[in-house]
């Protein structure tokens, strides 16, 4: 993993509550990159996110929201968030149900910089 | 057991490598015998891996078992593997009419129509499913758009449908008035089995509810009972956390509405 990519996904495990960053191709949700804890699949991870992005982001195109910038989906035991980066990559984030968005979000759009 | 499931079983106990066991899967399968199919397809899978046709025999045996979600990732994966496969093209498509996604259904239709254009039985799902968005795009503009009347955004951002993206209230229209309740509602759906996979796989629990937020606003996507999904979308003037505080109201008129229905 380079430098800079570590750099950016280890910004955002350091919030409290992440459990797994990961950098994942948009268009078949294979890892560039991550940063995620034993337990974690990070295979698997990827290829939901993007999987779901995509499905979610065709229906924010047709609510006329526009291409989706950031999703969250809200679980019993956890949260998943992922923000598209321009060039194709998304910033996958899966974290504990109390984590705050607020301080993880910042440091995916810091992410987002570093890979664009 | 018949004569043809005991030459193919001996022929693959003879050559445990061959491909016999597709063909031993598939008869097994036809016959009913799903047990015995499921063991000759996993079997076959752990020495065929990279074979799309092992994963699409997998995926047949288990739509026949009632597991429906291994079956589409099994399905995702012959695809993965042979991106023009007919037979998965035609059991996602499948899987995804069946739960609501026409969108999602058309797409792998049209795929496997692109496989195989002679396939008779892909043209007729093709307007099955046509029709049945035709019918959807009907129900859209009959469902009672007064039911959250008096909520902020009553007729254009507030949407009640249901898993298989049939609309039963609200509505959703652009800024020129162009109603897009019925589009919404089936992508939403189609979202909506993604996100079941994912909390399932992931160990989240129940998915409780979705923000997604673009240029031209957010929209947040909650349970509102059974098998029901709420969709409330605003413009990006409307903070995240006041969108949560919409839904959660419109979702109390919705549960009311939805327990009136009952006989």
């Amino acid at each position: 993993m380079s430098e800079r990519f570590r750099q950016a996904l280890d910004g955002i495990t350091r919030v409290r509550g992440v459990r797994g960053a990961l950098l994942v191709t948009d268009d078949d949700g294979l890892v560039i990159a991550d940063s995620v804890m034993e337990d974690v699949r990070g295979g698997a991870v990827a290829a939901l996110a993007a999987s779901l992005a995509t499905r979610m982001g065709k229906a924010a195109i047709g609510a006329r929201i526009g291409e989706s910038h950031f999703l969250h989906l809200q679980a019993e035991s956890g949260a998943l968030l992922v923000m598209p980066a321009p060039n194709g990559v998304l910033v996958v984030v899966l974290a504990e149900r109390n984590v705050n968005v607020g301080l993880a979000r910042l440091e995916m759009l810091r992410a987002v910089e570093v890979v664009k | 057991m018949s004569s043809d499931i005991r030459s193919l079983s001996a022929e693959l106990a003879r050559d445990p490598d061959s491909l016999v066991f597709l063909e031993l899967g598939e008869a097994l399968r036809r016959r009913g015998q799903l047990y015995a199919a499921a063991k000759a397809a996993v079997a076959g899978l752990e020495r065929h891996p990279r074979l799309a046709d092992s994963h699409d025999l997998y995926a047949r045996v288990l739509v026949d078992m009632g597991h429906l979600q291994q079956a589409y990732e099994e399905w995702q994966s012959t695809v993965e593997l042979d991106t023009r496969h007919l037979g998965a093209h035609k059991g996602l498509g499948f899987l995804c009419y069946r739960w609501g996604d026409l969108d999602g259904a058309l797409e792998h239709l049209e795929s496997a129509l692109a496989a195989d254009p002679m396939d008779p039985s892909v043209v007729q799902a093709l307007r099955m499913v046509r029709d049945a968005a035709a019918d959807l795009t009907d129900a859209g503009e009959s469902a009672p758009q007064s039911m959250f009347e008096g909520l902020e955004g009553a007729r254009h951002g507030l949407l009640l449908f249901d898993t298989r993206g049939r609309v039963l209230g609200g509505g959703m229209s652009t800024e020129l008035g162009e109603d897009v309740s019925g589009d919404v509602a089936a992508y939403v759906a189609g979202g909506s089995h993604e996100a079941d996979r994912s909390s399932r796989i992931l160990e989240l629990g129940d998915w409780e509810w979705m923000i997604v937020e673009g240029p031209g606003g957010s929209m947040h996507v909650s349970r509102s009972g059974g098998d029901t999904l709420l969709l409330v979308a605003r413009d990006g003037s409307v903070p995240s956390g006041r969108l949560a505080i919409l839904a959660d109201r419109a979702s109390t008129v919705a549960r009311d509405w939805l327990e009136a229905q009952q006989p």
